[in-house]
């Protein structure tokens, strides 16, 4: 199977999320617009790990150790995020990102 | 054309995927959002199976769909957002992201069209299973995982001490 398929569905789902984050307003579905941006560099990553192994350029388990540590980082940014987008709703009652671009008041 | 068995798997888990990923695009609700949001994040993991990541597979079902998703829809909940407490941006700016992630769609397709890359065989079946990925986390990779474990004591101390109440 063309390697190309994934490269082309992860172009498709990363420009999902760009459009998901040009749209919306609310804060909260912005980032998970974020969210499947990363999803889809992780799945090209997965792939070309795929590929170059089958290639014998690289060890395949370390590339899959890899996006292992990136789910790991967005699990700990996912956490702190939301901390964040919790705060502002309590102090601004809203999460339209138009209310946030002063940071002051 | 025939098509292979992986390739019909193949089509299906996109046709999934990008359908619930526009539903997140697309979808007035909030807790709407969420859900095609975990349908996307199915789709993926099915797609990590057919790539012989099956520890990342499991792994992304858990972390994703089991601990990120549950705690958008969580605060979500808290909020009690629905569709008409959210602010429409103007007609003209909606279009304008449209247009320019379709530009951006077309952009990457156009280059990575003719990229000459080899294609994916059927070698390496069993090297996504957690026996080999385990040894190597815990021989090779050990230093980074332990940093790692003091990145989420960060983020957990990070995140009581945004939300707290003052």
């Amino acid at each position: 199977m063309p390697v190309q398929y994934y490269i082309f569905l992860s172009i498709a789902l990363f420009c999902i999320g760009v459009m998901g984050v040009l749209m919306r307003r609310n804060a909260i579905i912005i980032f998970m617009c974020i969210e499947l941006m990363l999803n889809a560099v992780n799945l090209l990553l997965v792939a070309f790990s795929k590929m170059w192994a089958d290639a014998g350029k690289v060890d395949a388990g370390s590339a899959q150790l890899f996006v292992f540590f990136i789910m790991v980082v967005a699990a700990a940014e996912v956490a702190v995020g939301l901390a964040i987008i919790t705060m502002v709703y309590r102090n601004t009652h809203s999460v339209d990102i138009n209310i946030l671009n002063r940071l002051k008041n | 054309m025939g098509m292979s068995t992986q390739q019909i798997i193949f089509m299906v888990l996109s046709l999934v995927a990008l359908v619930s990923a526009l539903g997140v695009v697309l979808s007035k609700n909030p807790v709407t959002s969420v859900l095609c949001l975990i349908v996307t994040f199915f789709a993926i993991a099915g797609h990590y199976v057919m790539l012989n990541a099956q520890f990342l597979a499991v792994v992304h079902i858990i972390v994703y769909a089991g601990a990120i998703m549950v705690l958008f829809l969580y605060v979500m909940m808290l909020m009690n957002l629905n569709s008409e407490i959210e602010p429409q941006k103007r007609n003209w700016l909606k279009y304008a992201g449209a247009v320019s992630g379709g530009a951006l769609l077309v952009v990457l397709v156009a280059a990575l069209r003719d990229a000459s890359v080899p294609a994916l065989s059927e070698s390496s079946v069993e090297i996504g299973l957690i026996h080999n990925l385990g040894k190597l986390l815990f021989t090779q990779y050990v230093v980074p995982f332990e940093v790692s474990s003091i990145l989420f004591l960060s983020a957990m101390v990070g995140a009581v001490v945004i939300g707290k109440k003052d």
